[in-house]
Formats: C-alpha cells, sequence, structure tokens
C-alpha cells in the first residue's frame, strides 16, 4: 500500500492528463470518423463492439488494465529486462512472418480472435528498452565507432524485420533513435549528414538532376569563394569539392532508385508529395480528401459529428492513419492548434522529465518515447496537410488500433514508472 | 554540451510545430477552395420536375394530364437476377439488351441506382410487381407521362419531348437559362406556345451523399431546398365533344375542319386530318412513332388548319361582294351577265342580284365584281388603274386577315398570301406592266390568294358578327376563364358597314336552301348561312372547301371545312359541316345514317393518286398549268420548311429500350390507308 501512495504522488500528473485528454479526444473522433447519420450506434446500441469506436473502447479499458499493471511491476523490472524484452520482440517478429496474418498486403499482424495485435508496434518500445540499457552501461561512448556500430545494430535489427513483413510505415519509426542518439553524444555530423541527405532527397524530387548539378558547383564556388584566405587550402577545397561531388552522386542515386528500387505505389506515394494534383483519383486521392476535409474546417469547424466529408468517407481510413482529418473538419483550426498544442506540450513535457532523471537509463529512455512520438506527430499530421508523403503510421493515442494505442501507452508509462522512481535509481549507480 | 543539445531538440520540435500551425492555418482560414471542393463532394442538387399544368375543354372536361408511370432502376451492387431468362422474359427484353443495360449501369456506377427501363405503365407495373421480389437492387422511381384524353386534337394541343440541342441554344441566346439538357419541354401545338405556363417551376433540392455517391439526407435540414411549383392549367375554348364528332367524321379524309363561336373567337373544334395518337409521342414510344409519322406522305405532323395552304377558291367571293359592297362600285340588287367572260359558269344564266350570284357562286358575276372594284378610280391609264384599283382592294381584304396572321395561339401559323402591287410588278418585272386582265382569276379565288381553314373560319365568324371578329384562339382562361392576353378580346373591324352584310348573308341562306350546297346539308329546324368553294390544284381533284355559320340571327357557330382532293365543296364539305353544326347546336346528331356515310366515305384514294401524280416528274402538267407554278411551289415549299422545321425540333433521341408490352391494335383507325366506302 505504501508503495502505491508513493507513486500517486510522484506520478508526473502533467503529462498523464495531456495524455488521458489525448485518449479521449481520440475515441470521440473515432466515433465522429466511423458515425453514420442514418445508423447512428450509440454505446448500449447492439452492435456498437463491432464498430472502430465500440473496440476502441475495448482497447481503451484494457490499457487501463496494461497501465496499473506497469505501475505495479517494480521499476527495476524494466532495466534489468531490457535485452530479454527487446530479445522477445524480435522473435515476435519472427514469429510474425510464419503464422502472422496478412492485412491489407502487410503481413505483419497476429490475429485473437476478432482482435488483431502488430508486434512491430510494440519493437519500437522494446528496441528503445534495449538502447537506453546499453547506453547506460558505464563508459560507452557514441563517439567511438565500437559503440557507434551497436547502437546501429540495435536499432537495425528490427526495422529490417518488420520490412520483411512490408510494413514500410513502421520501420521508418526507427530513424527517429537518432534525435535519442544525438542527446547522448552521437556527433552532430550525423544528423547534419541525415538532414542533409532528406533535403538533397526532396531537391531531387523536385527539380531536374542537372539542375542540382549547376546548384550544387555554384554553392560550393560560393563557399570557396566566402572562406578567409588562410582557410583557402588546397586540403579544404579538395574536401569542399568531395562533398559537393559526393552529394551528386547521391543525387542520381535517388533518381535511380526511385525508379528502379521503389515500387510503383510508394512511387506514386512520394510524386504526390511534390505534386499534388497527381493521380487525383488513386494514389492522389487520400491526400487530396484530406486536406479537402480538413481545409473545409474553417476556423472553428462543423461541429461534432457535422463535417460532411467524414461522415459520408471521403477520407480512406479515416479512424486509423487520417484520425487528424476529423479534427480538422469537425473541430477547425481551433481543434487543429488544440491537438498540434497537445503533443508540443506532451513532448516538451517529455523533455523536461528526461532532463531531470538521475538514472542515464531513464533519461535515454525517456528521449527515445520523445523521439517516437515526434515522428508518428511529423509524418502523420505532415501527411494529412500535404507536407509529408503517405506513410501509413497512426498518430499516437488518437488513431484507432488497439496495438497502436497499447504500445504507446506501454511506451509512455514506463518511462512516468521509471520518473516516479527517480530518486530511487540513483541508488543503482 | 548537453543543455545546448537539448534546446537543439527542442527548438527543432517547436520549429515543425509552428511550421505546422502555419501550415494549417493557411488550409483551414485562409485557403477558401477546400470549402468549395467539399461542398461539390458532398452536397448533390436534385432537380425536381414539376408537375406540368393540365387541359381542360369549355365544358371543364379533362383532355390532358399527367398519367403516373414507371421507371425501373437498378443498383448493379446490389442487384442479383438468378434466372436471366425469367427476368428478361417478364420485362419482354433481349439477353443482349439486359446484358448492355446492366453493364452501363455499372459503368455509371455500381451503388448509384441508373435508368434501367424508363415508363412502364400502371398495368406494367402492376404485372411485375409481385415477381420484383425475387429480384434485388431494382428499384421503381414514379414519374410521370402527358397523356392526351382525346385523339383528335393531337396537332391543336401538340407533344411533349425531350428538349433539342437548337431549341436550348436558341432559348439560352435568347436569355432563357430555364432549361437543362434533357428537360422536358412543349414541342408544338398549345404545349409549345402555352410552355411558359403550363411547366411551372422546378424545384431544387440539396442532398448530402459518401463517397460513393449514396444519398444521405438533405443539406441542412433542407435549408436551400425549393419546392416545385406546378404548371398552371389551360381552359380550352374546344368542346371536346364536337372536337371528337369531327374528327371521326373526317377519318379517312384529309383536310381540316375549324369551328369557331363568332361571338368571342373563341375556337370550338379544330381537326387536322389525318391525326396521329399524341399519347404514343409522350412516352417510351416516341422515337418510332416519330418516324412513321414523319414519312407519311399524308403528313400528319403538319396542323392543316393554321399551316396548311389553300386556295380558297369560291368561299373568297364572300369577300368581294363584300369589298365591292363597301366600295360602293355594286349595289346588292346589281346583275351580271355572262357576256364577255373568260370564265366558265356553273350557273347558267344571268344573276341579277348579289344575292343570287352568291347563291349560285356565279364566276361571271364576280369576275365582274372584281373589274368594278380594280377600275372604278380616277386614274385614266388601265395599267396606273389596275394597280391603284388593287392596292384599294389590297387593303380592304387584309382586314379580313388575309394574306395576315390571325395571331392564334398556337405556333407556326402561316400568313397565306394576298397579291399586292408589289407582288405583280415583280411577276410582271416591272410597274405599270399589268392589268385586270392578267389578274382577273384572283377575283374569284383562285390564283395567287393562298389561305389556310383558319382563315376561312374567321371569314365565315365575321360575316355571323356582321363586321368584327375576335382574334381566334385555342385558350380562353390560364387558371380560370378570362385570365387571357387582352389581344384575344378585343374586337377587329373588318372595314365593312354593318347594313352589307344583310345582301351576302342572304345569298349565303340561298347557297345552302336552293344553291350550291348539297340537300342533305340542309337542317330543317336551323338556317345555316353556307358558301361553298372548290380550291383548284395542279394534281388531281379539286380541294372541298365550305363555310358557313349558324342559326343566322345570333349565330353560336362559325365553321370552315376543307377536303383535299375531294371534288365540289357543296357536296363534299357541306354535309360535315351541316353534321358539325347540328351536332355543336343540338348536343346530338338524329341523321344517323347520313352521319355514318359520311364517316365511312374515303377520298384518300384521291389524295394518294394526286400525290404520286406530284411525285412523278411530268413535263405535260407542267406545261398546261404554268400560270398557277408560282403558287404551287410557294405552296411545296412552304410544306417543305415546315416540315424541315417539324424534323429539326423533333430530332430522333437517343435511343431508348422499347418493350411492347401487349400487342395493340395496330393502327388508329383514322390511320387505315385502305378506303371503305359504304354507299
Amino acid at each position: 500500500m505504501k508503495r502505491e501512495e508513493q507513486i500517486s504522488r510522484n506520478l508526473d500528473w502533467v503529462t498523464v492528463l495531456i495524455y488521458i485528454l489525448c485518449v479521449v479526444a481520440g475515441w470521440l473522433n473515432i466515433y465522429a470518423a466511423i458515425y453514420n447519420p442514418e445508423h447512428p450506434i450509440w454505446i448500449f446500441d447492439d452492435g456498437f463492439f463491432d464498430t472502430n469506436s465500440g473496440k476502441q473502447l475495448i482497447w481503451i479499458g484494457t490499457t487501463v488494465l496494461l497501465i496499473i499493471a506497469i505501475l505495479v511491476i517494480d521499476h527495476r523490472f524494466y532495466d534489468t529486462f531490457a535485452f530479454p524484452i527487446y530479445g522477445f520482440f524480435l522473435f515476435m517478429l519472427l514469429a510474425v512472418l510464419v503464422v502472422g496474418t496478412e492485412v491489407k498486403g502487410s503481413h505483419s499482424w497476429f490475429r485473437i480472435g476478432s482482435f488483431q495485435l502488430q508486434p512491430a508496434e510494440f519493437s519500437k518500445m522494446a528496441t528503445c528498452l534495449a538502447l537506453a540499457k546499453y547506453l547506460s552501461t558505464p563508459l560507452t561512448n557514441l563517439s567511438r565507432f565500437k559503440d557507434q556500430l551497436n547502437v546501429a545494430i540495435i536499432i537495425a535489427i528490427p526495422p529490417i524485420l518488420i520490412l520483411a513483413s512490408n510494413e514500410t510505415g513502421v520501420a521508418l519509426v526507427f530513424a527517429s533513435f537518432l534525435i535519442l542518439l544525438y542527446r547522448e553524444g552521437l556527433p552532430g555530423m550525423y544528423p547534419a549528414i541525415f538532414l542533409a541527405v532528406v533535403t538533397l532527397f526532396i531537391l531531387s524530387l523536385i527539380f531536374e538532376e542537372w539542375q542540382i548539378y549547376i546548384g550544387l558547383a555554384v554553392v560550393s564556388a560560393l563557399v570557396v569563394w566566402a572562406m578567409p584566405r588562410y582557410e583557402r587550402k588546397t586540403k579544404n577545397i579538395l574536401a569542399i569539392l568531395g562533398v559537393a561531388f559526393c552529394m551528386g552522386l547521391f543525387v542520381t542515386g535517388v533518381d535511380w532508385a526511385i525508379n528502379n528500387v521503389l515500387k510503383e505505389h510508394q512511387r506514386n506515394r512520394i510524386r504526390v508529395l511534390v505534386d499534388p494534383d497527381f493521380d487525383r483519383k488513386k494514389t492522389g486521392y487520400n491526400v487530396r480528401q484530406a486536406k479537402i476535409a480538413i481545409g473545409s474546417g474553417g476556423l472553428l469547424g462543423k461541429g461534432y459529428l457535422q463535417g460532411t466529408q467524414t461522415k459520408f468517407d471521403f477520407v480512406p481510413e479515416q479512424s486509423t492513419d487520417f484520425i487528424f482529418c476529423t479534427v480538422g473538419e469537425e473541430f477547425g483550426f481551433a481543434g487543429s492548434l488544440t491537438v498540434v498544442g497537445l503533443f508540443i506540450g506532451l513532448m516538451l513535457r517529455l523533455i523536461y522529465l528526461a532532463d531531470r532523471q538521475k538514472s542515464r537509463f531513464a533519461r535515454v529512455y525517456g528521449y527515445g518515447v520523445v523521439s517516437i512520438i515526434f515522428f508518428h506527430f511529423l509524418v502523420n499530421i505532415g501527411m494529412t496537410i500535404g507536407l509529408m508523403p503517405v506513410i501509413g503510421i497512426p498518430l499516437p493515442f488518437f488513431s484507432y488500433g488497439g496495438s497502436s494505442l497499447w504500445s504507446f501507452s506501454i511506451l509512455l508509462f514506463i518511462f512516468l514508472k521509471l520518473d516516479a522512481h527517480r530518486s530511487q535509481m540513483l541508488s543503482r549507480w | 554540451m548537453d543543455e545546448i543539445r537539448k534546446r537543439f531538440i527542442q527548438g527543432f520540435i517547436i520549429l515543425i510545430a509552428i511550421l505546422y500551425i502555419g501550415r494549417l492555418f493557411y488550409l483551414q482560414v485562409i485557403d477558401e477552395t477546400y470549402k468549395l471542393d467539399a461542398q461539390n463532394n458532398a452536397i448533390r442538387k436534385i432537380v425536381q420536375v414539376p408537375f406540368r399544368g393540365l387541359i381542360y375543354d369549355r365544358n371543364k372536361k379533362l383532355i390532358v394530364y399527367n398519367t403516373p408511370v414507371y421507371d425501373l432502376y437498378i443498383t448493379p451492387k446490389k442487384a442479383h437476377v438468378q434466372d436471366t431468362l425469367k427476368f428478361c422474359r417478364l420485362f419482354d427484353i433481349t439477353r443482349s439488351e439486359f446484358d448492355s443495360l446492366t453493364h452501363l449501369a455499372r459503368i455509371y456506377s455500381p451503388v448509384r441506382p441508373s435508368l434501367f427501363l424508363r415508363q412502364l405503365s400502371k398495368e406494367e407495373y402492376a404485372r411485375v410487381q409481385d415477381a420484383m421480389v425475387d429480384y434485388p437492387g431494382f428499384s421503381f422511381q414514379i414519374s410521370s407521362l402527358r397523356t392526351y384524353q382525346s385523339k383528335g386534337m393531337a396537332n391543336a394541343l401538340g407533344y411533349v419531348g425531350e428538349i433539342s440541342p437548337e431549341r436550348l441554344l436558341k432559348e439560352q441566346e435568347k436569355g432563357n437559362e430555364y432549361y437543362r439538357q434533357g428537360d422536358y419541354v412543349g414541342v408544338t401545338g398549345l404545349e409549345r406556345f402555352y410552355e411558359d405556363e403550363l411547366r411551372g417551376q422546378r424545384g431544387e433540392k440539396y442532398v448530402m451523399v459518401n463517397s460513393r455517391g449514396v444519398e444521405k439526407g438533405p443539406f441542412k435540414n433542407g435549408e436551400f431546398d425549393r419546392e416545385p411549383v406546378a404548371g398552371k392549367n389551360l381552359i380550352s375554348s374546344v368542346d371536346i365533344a364536337l372536337q371528337d364528332y369531327a374528327d371521326s367524321l373526317m377519318q379517312h379524309k384529309v383536310g381540316s375542319v375549324v369551328a369557331i363561336e363568332p361571338s368571342s373567337g373563341e375556337i370550338l373544334a379544330m381537326v387536322s386530318a389525318p391525326t396521329y395518337d399524341p399519347s404514343k409521342l409522350s412516352g417510351r414510344t416516341f422515337s418510332k412513332y416519330f418516324q412513321t409519322l414523319n414519312l407519311d406522305p399524308l403528313h400528319p405532323l403538319i396542323n392543316r388548319p393554321p399551316s396548311a395552304y389553300y386556295r380558297p377558291g369560291s368561299t373568297f367571293k364572300l369577300i368581294q361582294a363584300l369589298i365591292g359592297l363597301q366600295l360602293g362600285v355594286i349595289s346588292p340588287s346589281t346583275g351580271f351577265g355572262h357576256a364577255g367572260v373568260p370564265m366558265k359558269c356553273h350557273c347558267g344564266g344571268t344573276s341579277s342580284s348579289i344575292q343570287l350570284g352568291i347563291k349560285n357562286s356565279c364566276n361571271p358575276y364576280f369576275y365582274n365584281v372584281f373589274k368594278r372594284i380594280i377600275y372604278n378610280n380616277k386614274e385614266q391609264n388601265l395599267f396606273k388603274k389596275s394597280a391603284v384599283g388593287l392596292q384599294r382592294w389590297n387593303d380592304m381584304a387584309s382586314k379580313f386577315g388575309i394574306g395576315q396572321e390571325l395571331g392564334i395561339d398556337l405556333p407556326n401559323e402561316t400568313k397565306g398570301k394576298l397579291p399586292s402591287v408589289e407582288y405583280y410588278d415583280k411577276v410582271y418585272k416591272g410597274p405599270l406592266r399589268w392589268k385586270f386582265s392578267n389578274i382577273y382569276s384572283v377575283g374569284i379565288g383562285e390564283g395567287e390568294i393562298v389561305i389556310n381553314p383558319l382563315k376561312m373560319a374567321n371569314v365565315a365568324a365575321i360575316i355571323a358578327n356582321r363586321g368584327w371578329y375576335v382574334r381566334p384562339h385555342l385558350v380562353k382562361g390560364i387558371n380560370e376563364i378570362g385570365n387571357i392576353d387582352n389581344k384575344y378580346k378585343e374586337h377587329i373591324s373588318a372595314g365593312i358597314d354593318r347594313r352589307h352584310f344583310e345582301p351576302v348573308i342572304e345569298g349565303m341562306v340561298g347557297a345552302v336552301n336552293a344553291g350550291t350546297v348539297a340537300a342533305e346539308a340542309r337542317l330543317s329546324d336551323i338556317q345555316i348561312c353556307g358558301k361553298t368553294g372548290t380550291s383548284q390544284n395542279k394534281h388531281g381533284q379539286d380541294h372541298a372547301i365550305f363555310i358557313a355559320f349558324a342559326p343566322r340571327e345570333n349565330p353560336k357557330i362559325a365553321i370552315a371545312v376543307f377536303i383535299e382532293n375531294a371534288g365540289f365543296g357543296g357536296t363534299h364539305s357541306a354535309p360535315i359541316a351541316s353534321l358539325c353544326i347540328e351536332k355543336y347546336l343540338k348536343g346530338k346528331v338524329e341523321r344517323k345514317a347520313m352521319e355514318t356515310r359520311w364517316m365511312n366515305k374515303s377520298y384518300l384514294a384521291n389524295v394518294l393518286s394526286a400525290k404520286s401524280a406530284s411525285a412523278r416528274p411530268n413535263k405535260e402538267v407542267k406545261a398546261t398549268v404554268e400560270k398557277d407554278s408560282t403558287i404551287e411551289d410557294y405552296q411545296l415549299r412552304n410544306l417543305k420548311e415546315e416540315l424541315f422545321k417539324l424534323d429539326q425540333a423533333n430530332k430522333p433521341k437517343a435511343p431508348v429500350f422499347k418493350i411492347p408490352m401487349q400487342p395493340q391494335a395496330v393502327l388508329p383507325k383514322n390511320q387505315k390507308i385502305a378506303p371503305k366506302k359504304t354507299h
């Protein structure tokens, strides 16, 4: 009893409040997304629990149990069993390739009755624990190549297995750990290169190859010209030319990869990003309808359950990946602002919490949580407003789906549990 | 170091958040296009066609109304036809028709209902309804079909059809934005003339649809909806009993009957023979039936009373007599002999008064009357005399409506033709190159005068009224009696003093009682005043004309009967006019034997032989009637134009699959070609 009192006192209730707001708002929006004005089904009607909103209610209920379990389990459990948990989910990722069910072309689901679970969602949390565990080992140093390699291996194995089950979206999430690693001392060059690559990639989509070559040449010349005289050594100039040349090679590679490696639907998704009117009926349809739904919301929205685009199924996948459209249409800019605000508040709060940790394990894990949530936020909302390619990943706590809700809740509450015991964690060192 | 990196990460997150909020602000608050897109997505306008106005006859009997019909719709995704063969047999369509219809529907939309078969009648609907439980995905939607109670009035009533692209364009050029493609409009007759009144105002309903186009209830609770306004009803002046009766008399004949109430100008009956079944032009049978009618050599689609061309023949002598009296060039007791007149006469002797001249329809008499009309002026030169005289005559005859539009409430009224000074100057290639001797045939209603039956009925009405008329019209009220254009109420003077009519009417009485009119056309208790006419034409038998009014005092009906290629007017048209007058004035006809005989009488053989004569290129015929050729060509040309116009108005629409449900009578009785003479 004593311990539980302690937890309720030490638990960060600000985060919990934001979490509850997100889940409740998410459920209301799922209800709106599947709402059929001709057959409105309310909680007490028959068949309610066959609908997405009904199922989500069950998921929310079970999530509460999960959270209680997480809070009850000893905080040292996560530290101690980080690698076994990681191993367990790697095993699940392998198992799903053999005994899993295929849903919408993705062979990554376990079916239990009428419910489905996706181990890939949970592997994010497991990887996060494993990274925290590895980095909290004394004397690890991310500027050392050996540690960089080990960390890369820990991060890379799950997405490779996930890609094998054809679930590209979730695999991409692992790139977000770059934020965590940067915070933990990875040389700034890596994220810089990453950003440069992303920028070049987008530029190569918008411009022709030769235009980028000319651009690179001009920029290199400008850099050399702007250099202080004493820096203008042959070595430095060669280095700059070398970087420019690599960038040129990369652009060529991107073009080649887009045309030869990517599958047709993936290629189209990227193309839609730079050319919104491309292929309005098929690939462009999702993005276009999403933008229409959000854009028609106006300042204050059309009112709850009043969104025509939402009610009449114009946006595909609206209760899952495109749940933000419901917010945008029915609650307008005010609603969008609130949701974005909730996420920003959550992430900044988590950074604050992570930085007050006394154990490195908890801090690394905290930043991992921030990284994952940030990536989902960035991509999911970005794709509904046409700033990101359509990548099928859910909006944390909002989107319909048990795996998503469970995994994010576990992810978050493990950290809150660790945070609640932050003073005890110190004693372990 | 850590602190900087932390700030960096925080900064990055906030940067992205600001970027997204900016983008959302732009999408949701600044850019308005998405609101429009959303409306286009989810809101659909549904047009509600109003009920077209009904048409009643003068006794408030319903003659045109809307019958409910049933359109069959298919929703391909829900449609499961287990036994296609049975289904096809039920609707009497072929397997390939079934396949192509379902295919088309599926292309249009698998989840939206699309039209499968249109306009099933109540009976057909009742027959298939029970079987429909076996065919999910099919539904009926009620629509309406224009139904015409009486077959006889087809041409005057006109019919309703889908608007042609040409008409649509024309309406839009006129600034009328009401019509859309696929709208139904009145194509001819009253349906066309009173289109604006009959059609009503279409309603609009805004509904919300889902992404597959399935309706999901009203938009904003129907805030923007507009109820359709039903069309106004017409009260026709026609007495449908008389109309049907006249129509039955005109079967097996080609021609017209026009009956007018003289005091009001209201048309009591307007028969154009042969007629057709207007109901067949409003339903699924349209295209096929229209083709048949269009190819019919008897041109049933022409509304003869206001549109056909004839020469008035001797009926024109009435006008000549009145003009002569008005001008004072003759008096009631003026007599003329036959001497020196280049015309044949049937009367055999001198006509010593105007009354006798009319009674016997004496050609030399009216030759002389016309000569006086033309030459009785102060000019010395014969050519000049002729020109001045003709001009004066033309002015006076125009007042009878000859060569003028009477302004009936029907489309396609023809002016006809009244020769003027300019006309003859043109024919004779210069002024003062013609004189009376060149134009005298006009004096007896032959030559270059062209009229239509409506005009002659109106002439009868003028005489019945002793000097004035009201523009003939078919509608005496819109929604309520009297609610019509004032131009159908004003009295128009024919420019002849009242006192000049009695001698002429005396002549008409004579003609009926002891003159040119067949004895059987007399009525024992009602005095008919009439004048026969025999209109020459180059292709065979003369057209028989008779105009009359009755009773003599306080006339109730003025009538004109034209029968093509029948022969002498007094023999062939007068009895029909007489029967119509009896029917109208007494409400029933007692002369049953005569009635039956005239109903069965056929002149179609004459008409068809005349047609084939004209179809054959025959130089001989051309040479002998050279003088007539201008008129005949004129007539033919106009006929062709008329047909062309009709053609244009009725271009066959996209074919609709037809289901002949039950074999019907092959042809309406009045279309039977085989002549049947019973006497």
